[in-house]
């Protein structure tokens, strides 16, 4: 049975942003969905609903807009837990965004966990957020850091992760599902297994990947999972830790305060339950209802056919940007093997004079070092341009990327 | 628009950099780096009765914020230090040709005068501690 394509044309409806122009008259077009996405109408309600009609702090308050205000937070919790399979609503912690979730990490479970020479062990591939909360935590305890390499087409060494799990001082892997430079998908459920069978758990950021394809954290098995809200649609402000139940069940908080406090004397605290206990403080209640929008619209529309959708858009720009002359491209060239991220340089255009030439065309396009310094220095490159798409995304976009492209080239004579 | 940014003497100086490279024996070397970009413009500096004697700078960066930097080598060369510390903005932009850069770009532009300025602020800092102070003042183009 032929399955049916996204109806990417009814989908841009949903995004009033789709339809702004920018130097006048250009048409925008969005390629920087790796950074963050736009908001469908139904997020942007959702947020202004809650504000105009429910808003109050939840948790606590017994009068009935804190009911409704409560009930439509925990509703978020559950979608979250239900989009990436969850055994419970009690293993999702709601954070500021990855970064967050991460540093929660660091903070909470590797300080009570890591000591003096434990070791570890990354990819070269990682975002600065799984990187630098791992390096403090180095100076703190005086734990090591170390890297697993990729080889030239941006795959994982698998060898390279084989004998850096045979030291018996490893304590944690923390590895990126999905590069936001190259678009490597990382084999997390062979690298989970590994670990495993050496007793050593497995943090994954799935920031770029969550919001791209489906993800199974039982079927991954993956003890730790980071995530952002504003990449899958969702507002900016919230992000998704997940934790399996056992481990967090012996983590130590990570910020002090209200509503996660079972009961407060002057010298003793009883926690709250889970996941209470590392929600500290008032949360970002509005953007959580609001992500809980932003899961409803991509489960309408189905994860398989997000991921579909964006492998045919990616190999098509692949083959486009690779005929222009002088480009080199970065990363697997196998779309079954990357996600929608396709980063490239052309001659010796600098990646931040391409976006703003690009600019001038209307198009929006990510240029510098990505967060990711680590992998610039592997690939020897001070920067790459990179293109990035989602769901409201098409060919006759990618038509204008290149010609724009094309008009740079020969602005700069290559 | 870009066909006013990337004219060919923007792409002639980002491709033939003028005054590139070390300098033995400078009297001041200065290092700074745009977060945002990643661009990095070393600048080095030998000074001589109050006068720049000679200049050179080290970078790597786009084509507005290393072309900047080689134009700015040959607007101070031989200058007095007294023309130096009073370079604004508006003279590197008006001289480069790019006056009408966005928030972005234009710290591109300016990273190269930033350096200097900052090379300005260290050489005084010894010799006309007051003079540094306000030095430093000047430093914040952006």
């Amino acid at each position: 049975m032929q399955k049916a394509a996204l109806d990417v044309s009814k989908i841009r409806q949903d995004f009033p942003i789709l339809r702004r122009k920018i130097n006048g008259n250009k048409t925008l077009v969005y390629l920087d969905n790796a950074a963050t996405t736009q908001k469908p109408m139904s997020v942007i309600n959702a947020i202004c609903n809650y504000y105009m009609n429910y808003n109050s702090n939840i948790h606590r308050a017994v009068h009935q807009l804190a009911e409704e205000a409560t009930l439509e937070y925990e509703k978020t919790r559950e979608k979250v837990a239900r989009f990436i399979n969850a055994r419970s609503t009690d293993e999702i912690i709601f954070t500021r965004n990855a970064t967050e979730a991460i540093n929660l990490i660091s903070y909470s479970w590797a300080r009570t966990n890591i000591r003096k020479d434990d070791k570890v062990v990354l990819t070269e591939i990682e975002h600065h957020s799984n990187i630098v909360p791992w390096q403090i935590l180095s100076l703190e305890k005086g734990s090591i850091l170390e890297y697993v390499g990729i080889d030239d087409n941006g795959y994982l060494n698998m060898e390279d992760y084989k004998r850096h799990l045979q030291s018996n001082k490893v304590k944690l892997i923390s590895v990126s599902h999905m590069s936001n430079v190259l678009g490597t998908i990382v084999p997390v459920n062979e690298i989970i297994k590994m670990a495993h069978d050496q007793s050593v758990p497995v943090l994954v950021d799935g920031a770029q990947s969550v919001p791209h394809m489906p993800v199974d954290v039982q079927d991954m098995d993956c003890d730790f999972m980071a995530f952002s809200a504003h990449k899958m649609l969702g507002p900016t402000g919230v992000g998704v830790l997940y934790v399996k139940r056992e481990i967090l069940n012996e983590m130590p908080p990570f910020i002090g305060g209200g509503d996660m406090i079972k009961e407060v004397h002057k010298n003793e605290t009883k926690y709250n339950d889970l996941p209470y206990k590392f929600e500290g403080g008032t949360p970002n209640i509005a953007d959580v209802i609001g992500f809980g929008a932003a899961i409803d619209y991509l489960n309408k529309i189905g994860m398989d056919k997000v991921r579909e959708h964006e492998m045919d858009v990616t190999n098509y720009a692949i083959e486009a940007i690779a005929g222009v002359k002088g480009v080199s491209i970065y990363g697997p060239s196998n779309a079954d093997h990357r996600g929608g991220v396709v980063s490239f340089n052309i001659g010796d255009i600098h990646p931040h004079d391409l976006a703003t030439i690009m600019n001038d065309h209307g198009i929006a396009i990510r240029s510098g070092h990505h967060c990711a310094q680590v992998l610039m220095e592997r690939l020897d490159v001070a920067a790459t341009s990179r293109t990035s798409f989602y769901i409201y995304n098409t060919k006759e976009e990618v038509d204008t990327f290149i010609n724009a492209l094309d008009q740079a080239r020969r602005l700069f004579r290559i | 628009m870009s066909d006013d940014i990337y004219r060919e003497i923007i792409l002639d100086h980002y491709r033939n950099p003028r005054n590139k490279g070390k300098l033995s024996n400078a009297d001041v070397s200065i290092h700074d780096s745009n977060p945002l970009c990643g661009d990095e413009i070393d600048i080095h500096l030998k000074i001589e009765e109050e006068k720049v004697k000679d200049i050179k700078f080290e970078g790597r960066g786009c084509a507005i914020s290393q072309a900047s930097a080689s134009m700015l080598t040959e607007m101070i060369m031989d200058k007095p230090l007294t023309t130096v510390k009073d370079l604004t903005k508006e003279d590197v932009l008006e001289n480069i040709g790019l006056m009408n850069l966005g928030p972005a770009r234009i710290k591109c532009a300016l990273l190269s005068l930033k350096v200097l300025k900052l090379g300005m602020v260290r050489y005084y800092a010894d010799k006309d501690p007051s003079s540094a102070e306000r030095l430093t003042d000047d430093s914040k183009l952006y």
